[in-house]
């Protein structure tokens, strides 16, 4: 359970992940109430706020760059996940990739699926001052400043850079001390973007460190500068065998997270220590 | 005074916070048994491995005899038996002596565990 007025004791929220513990999270089995206290179930988290379409442009040829209004009183952690609703009601979730004390818009980075509702009403409909409604903001795969020189391994494939652009970008405006590497993985060219932005903070901050991959390769495929032919998780994996001690972000496709997920626990990454969003979506 | 339980006595939560990374970390490794965890949902196994090692302590839980059948049933079909049993009977084992916990402690452990085997197994 959550509180949304009120802070639970600390007594309630032992052998939760930091992440829920700031968010207000608590177990009620263990927690006794001497105060008031208003509380929500996870997941009803089902205000909506309607919006408005500031830009929508491609950063590849299969993804869009949304950026929306953020409404007042709208809260979040970069990282977190809204849903997107179309005119009929239908929603899907998308990961922020804005930062709030950044940015005054939010951004998501949305990938077209064939035939997908969403994905393809954001690419080919909406426009730029269109009404749209999203819900707030949930999840729990977002920065903590709780441990400022703790090593941060963030994987990603795909849209899956999202929620990582957002963590990259919060964890620096901590002013976060050890060393973050950021690995996004594509199967080719056409998916690796943020390049420019991602270099650019690489150089600008000597904790980072940024590493695009592709696996797929043909003879004739031009590999940017800096761009490594293999997977996300296993050029992490080969650049940092032992991860003790480290927390770990990943982001995208379900079975890449639960595959890195085991090799970087494997690796010597505590299983409290790893935060992930796989991007679920709809059985066929 | 009261005799403490054997879930306080090896440590509490403390011991099983501790216990979870080493404890899972050598059932993963283990090609004997890793396979019935291979589509295990990683985001949800530190609470799951918590869970076992509460019930392995003797620790505040609600599970029964029926939930430990229940929760293994997949896993029976998949073909589950005695010698799986066994390797996370030793896994246990070398996880609390690894955490120097006194060997009559492990034992009652072990015991407590071995007492789920025919739940666990389907029997
Ligand atoms: C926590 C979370 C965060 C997410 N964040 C993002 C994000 O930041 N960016 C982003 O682009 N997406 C993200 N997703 C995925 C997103 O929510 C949608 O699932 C996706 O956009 C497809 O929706 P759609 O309506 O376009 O397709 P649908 O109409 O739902 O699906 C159309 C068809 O395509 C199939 N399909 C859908 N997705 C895939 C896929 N990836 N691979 C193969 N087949 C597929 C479906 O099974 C269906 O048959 C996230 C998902 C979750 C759970
Ligand atoms: C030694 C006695 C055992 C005990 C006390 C025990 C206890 C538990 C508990 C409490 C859970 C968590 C259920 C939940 O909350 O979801 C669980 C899940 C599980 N156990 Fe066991 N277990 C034992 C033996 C085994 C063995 C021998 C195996 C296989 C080699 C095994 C494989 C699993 C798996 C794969 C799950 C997760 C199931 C899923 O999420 O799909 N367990 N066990």
């Amino acid at each position: 359970m959550r509180m949304v007025k009120g802070t639970p004791a600390s007594e309630s929220q032992k052998g939760l992940k930091s992440s829920l513990v700031s968010q207000n999270y608590f177990l009620p089995c263990s927690c006794s109430a001497d105060r008031d206290m208003e509380v929500i179930l996870p997941d009803a988290a089902n205000f909506r706020f309607s919006t408005s379409v500031v830009s929508v442009d491609l950063l590849t040829s299969e993804i869009v760059r949304l950026r929306l209004a953020r409404p007042s009183g709208f809260q979040y952690h970069p990282g977190q996940y809204i849903t997107l609703y179309n005119a009929e009601g239908t929603g899907r979730t998308y990961s922020l990739a804005s930062t709030p004390v950044l940015d005054p818009f939010l951004e998501l980075h949305i990938r077209l699926v064939p035939n997908g509702i969403v994905s393809s009403w954001v690419h080919k409909q909406l426009t730029v001052g269109d009404t749209v409604s999203i819900s707030e903001a949930i999840g729990n795969c977002f920065y903590m400043a709780d441990n400022p020189d703790q090593s941060l391994l963030l994987v990603g494939t795909g849209s899956g850079l999202a929620p990582l652009y957002g963590i990259v970008r919060d964890a620096l405006h901590h002013a976060h001390q050890g060393i973050i590497k950021l690995y996004h993985g594509s199967g080719t060219m056409a998916g690796i973007y943020l390049q420019q932005e991602l270099n650019q903070l690489a150089k600008n901050h000597n904790n980072v460190e940024y590493t695009a991959c592709v696996s797929r390769i043909s003879q004739a495929t031009e590999l940017d500068a800096g761009v490594v032919h293999g997977r996300a998780t296993a050029i992490a994996l080969q650049h940092n065998p032992r991860m003790s001690g480290w927390r770990a972000y990943i982001c995208g496709e379900p079975k890449m997270v639960n595959d890195t997920s085991r090799a970087l626990f494997l690796a010597g990454v505590s299983l409290k220590d790893v935060y992930s969003d796989p991007f679920i979506h709809s059985k066929p | 005074m009261s005799e403490q339980s054997l879930y306080d006595q090896i440590g509490g939560e403390a011991a099983v916070d501790a216990a979870v990374d080493i404890f899972y970390r050598k059932v993963l490794a283990d090609d004997r048994i890793s396979q019935f965890f291979e589509d295990v949902d990683m985001e949800r196994q530190a609470a799951k491995q918590k869970s076992f090692l509460t019930v392995a302590f003797g620790g505040p839980n609600n599970y029964t005899g029926k939930d430990m059948r229940d929760g293994h049933a997949h896993l029976v079909t998949r073909g589950l038996n005695d010698s799986h049993f066994d390797a996370v009977m030793e896994h246990l084992g070398a996880t609390l002596k690894e955490l120097n916990v006194p060997d009559e402690l492990i034992a009652k452990a072990a015991a407590i565990a071995e007492s789920t085997r025919n739940d666990v197994l389907g029997r």
